[in-house]
């Protein structure tokens, strides 16, 4: 006897089609999985029976084998257990399988037939829309997620109502309607007093996509300020909110019953992170946090302290807005565009920057931590911000305007923005070449100064990037560019 | 490209080393225009791991120094030698980078560059032949000549036993005049010019005091047009440096305009910053 059930696995951010067939056959009792499971997958055997026999169906006394096809991918993770159960079960009769064969599968089993939530509802949502199915067994917890794809969600809660939905039994009522969860509480630009000039930063970051990069001594506020950049990022598309509900999905950092992410996503690896975590790898291969933080902000902490090889990586994905990941078992592109925040100390010992204390590294040292940055990747930091300690006269400053205004004057200016990059009026033009040549601007300094210009100039409102504009403009270019050297 | 050798009694041999009681037999030198030897000289000279004050002193000085048309006399060392270096260059002047190593060497690696720039319009000279390595004591040999070359000698910053104030004995010993840059009492890096004041030499409050010295008089460039909210920033900063949010605080403007002004200031040459504190630049005090 022979049956099918479909189900999705994982390929990087996307799905694919998988059947599970499950064959039964005369001889002694015995259960295999055949198909490049791995060992989660390979131990559905035991969570599989333990579930079929605690919710009072029958386990076949037969030899079963479990083939998922196509047999030459590799198939990783717990979602199998469900289409497994349902196969064995419609092999024995004991569902009915024309009515299997409209459904895909997905969820993992508890011993006693439960129905856990597993990494990618969506995608496999997605994809099981697109291989003409539309109805998706899967545990409520992934539900909401499933039904954004557009296909009808079956929430069951365990593997008996399975059956008996499957065999006509009972209904089962379809997942409540997304509710979007209120958005967390984020941090409010209004908590941090003075700071006047890390907050224009933050605004132009905010409006034209900069990345932006702090220095300052320990204590100045670089992370509360940085932490505060997704607050005044607009609202994700309809499209975007998609991509990045899908990408948290197969991270499975979506929480469960949630629907849609509709704010930008905020990732703050820590400087221990591996490579293949802040890039994306493994042998899945995995999305690491530049794609966690698509369409939103990554925030690396204390730059300097990152491994290299890490800082290094990040370059195709700054410029691209993906990465490709290529391992043995594939090559798989993820996206990543994201808003680059970048913090760091301006010396090893933290006091260069502070008038109250002397900096007590020696020149290699101080040579040494800032040669960690690559001039390719300081180049990619639109805006740079030395964020010095702040003197009593600006900590008794008032309250700071709140993220909310400030978003306000953001979504303006994109919306200029996003018409064209106004052009550069004469006497802005005549300022860049007067700082070419004075400060011997890179060529793609320039091109970064011009692009912020742009931002100013749309912030303000203006048709055409003034003089004033220029000169804000540069007041933010790479520390490799000033005229000072260490 | 061949270093030139100038031996002492044949023509070119700098007569200034002669004053010297031991002065080098040979000289040698990298870059074309031998005769700057000749021409009135400064040396600034200070400590390696200077502050952004002293680095920012000597950057601004050697600038105004050069652009009267003095040679600014250094070591090629980091800190305040470079920076002055730097400035001389910047100012559009010429200046000699005086080597304690082998004239084929550019001591510190780092500063390869720098000696490159220099050497297009000024000098790298040493008494050691090619192949000789750094060495300590061979430093303070090399002050002697960096105060011989020179009619006065600039201290920037200085700790209390810094090879700058080997320098400054050596220009004492030579009758030239020694200039030392006054610095916050608190600071360890001035202390040794500080001390030096105190023991007689003059304070350093422009660069007109080494003009005067000289009996030069400084080419006056003309005063750079400034925008209202540049102006009122540059008269801040003149009271002290300061950073952007203290501007914004004092000046009332939003940190947009007072970015804006200071980099009119930067760029007019009027202002510099480092590790995001800003300062007036000059060492003209207004009389």
């Amino acid at each position: 006897m022979l049956a099918r059930a479909t189900t999705h696995a994982l390929v990087g951010i996307d799905a694919r089609t998988v059947e599970v067939e499950a064959h039964l056959q005369r001889g002694a009792p015995a259960f295999a999985i055949v198909g490049l499971p791995d060992k989660a997958c390979q131990e559905a055997k035991e969570r599989v029976r333990s579930a079929v026999k605690s919710v009072e169906l029958e386990w076949p006394r037969s030899r079963i084998t479990v083939n998922l096809a196509p047999a030459g991918l590799k198939k990783e993770g717990s979602g199998f257990d469900l289409p497994i159960a349902l196969a064995v079960l419609a092999a024995t009769r004991q569902v009915p399988f024309e009515r299997l064969d409209q459904h895909a599968a997905l969820g993992e089993l508890a011993l006693d037939g439960r129905i856990r939530p597993v990494p990618g509802a969506i995608v496999a949502a997605e994809a099981a829309r697109a291989a003409g199915l539309s109805r998706l067994l899967c545990a409520p917890e992934s539900a909401s997620e499933a039904a954004l794809a557009g296909i009808d969600a079956i929430p069951v809660v365990h593997l008996g109502q399975a059956a008996a939905y499957l065999s006509g039994l009972v209904d089962v009522d379809p997942p409540p309607p997304s509710v979007s969860t209120p958005p967390l509480p984020q941090p409010d630009l209004e908590d941090v007093r003075g700071q006047e000039r890390a907050r224009r930063a933050l605004e132009l970051a905010a409006a034209g996509g900069h990345n932006i990069l702090f220095g300052g001594p320990p204590g100045t506020g670089k992370t509360m300020l940085a932490r505060r950049l997704p607050g005044i990022l607009p609202a994700l598309t309809q499209e975007q909110a998609l991509e990045v509900t899908r990408i948290h999905s197969v991270a499975g950092i979506l929480p469960a019953r949630h629907g849609l992410v509709e704010r930008p996503p905020f990732r703050a690896p820590h400087h221990t992170a591996s490579t293949a975590a802040i890039v994306g790898g493994g042998p899945g291969p995995r999305p690491g946090e530049v794609t966690l933080a698509h369409h939103g902000v990554l925030l690396l902490d204390e730059l300097g302290e990152f491994p290299r090889p890490a800082l290094e990586a990040l370059r195709q994905p700054l410029e691209d807005g993906s990465v490709a990941v290529a391992r043995i078992a594939g090559r798989v592109t993820f996206p990543a565009r994201f808003l680059l925040v970048g913090t760091m100390n301006l010396c090893p010992c933290g006091a260069r920057g502070d008038p109250g204390l002397e900096c007590a590294c020696s020149t290699q040292r101080l040579a040494a931590y800032r040669e960690k940055l690559s001039r390719a990747l300081l180049d990619r930091f639109d805006l740079v911000v030395t964020v010095p300690r702040a003197r009593a006269v600006e900590v008794a400053g008032k309250r700071g305007e709140a993220s909310s205004a400030v978003a306000e004057r953001v979504a303006a200016a994109r919306e200029r923005l996003d018409r064209g990059s106004p052009p550069l009026a004469p006497p802005a033009s005549e300022l860049l070449a007067r700082a070419v040549d004075r400060v011997g601007l890179s060529a793609r300094g320039h091109a970064r100064v011009s692009r912020v210009a742009g931002t100013v100039a749309a912030l303000a409102g203006a048709e055409a990037v003034a003089a004033e504009h220029m000169a804000e403009a540069l007041s933010y270019r790479s520390p490799n560019e000033l005229a000072v050297a260490a | 490209m061949t270093p030139r050798c100038l031996r002492r009694g044949r023509p070119g041999y700098p007569s200034a080393l002669t004053e010297l009681h031991d002065p080098p037999a040979t000289l040698f030198v990298r870059g074309e225009q031998v005769e700057i030897l000749a021409e009135p000289a400064v040396a600034i000279v200070g400590a390696r791991s200077c502050s952004a004050y002293g680095a920012q002193v000597a950057r601004s000085l050697a600038c105004e120094l050069a652009a009267a048309g003095l040679v600014v006399v250094s070591g090629l060392a980091r800190g305040v030698d470079a920076e002055a270096h730097r400035g001389a260059i910047e100012g559009g002047g010429t200046t000699i980078a005086v080597l304690g190593c082998g004239i084929d060497r550019d001591y510190p690696a780092r500063h390869a560059e720098l000696a490159r720039r220099i050497v297009g319009s000024g000098l790298i000279v040493s008494e050691y032949p090619p192949g000789v390595e750094p060495a300590p004591w061979r430093f303070p040999a090399r002050n002697r000549l960096i105060a011989a070359l020179a009619r006065a000698t600039v201290i920037v910053e200085a700790r209390e036993r810094s090879g700058a104030l080997i320098t400054a004995d050596f220009a004492l010993e030579l009758g030239r005049e020694v200039f030392a840059v006054p610095g916050e009492i608190s600071s360890g890096l001035s202390a040794g010019t500080n001390n030096l004041i105190r023991q007689g030499a003059a304070p350093l409050l422009s660069a007109d005091d080494v003009l005067d010295a000289l009996g030069l008089v400084r080419r006056a460039p003309p005063a750079p047009v400034l925008s209202a909210g540049a102006a009122a920033v540059l008269e801040l900063l003149r009271d002290a440096p300061a950073g952007v949010d203290e501007l914004v605080v004092r000046t009332r403007c939003a940190a947009a305009d007072v970015a804006a002004a200071l980099v009119e200031l930067e760029l007019s040459g009027l202002a510099s910053q480092a590790d995001g504190i800003h300062r007036a630049v000059g060492t003209t005090i207004a009389a």
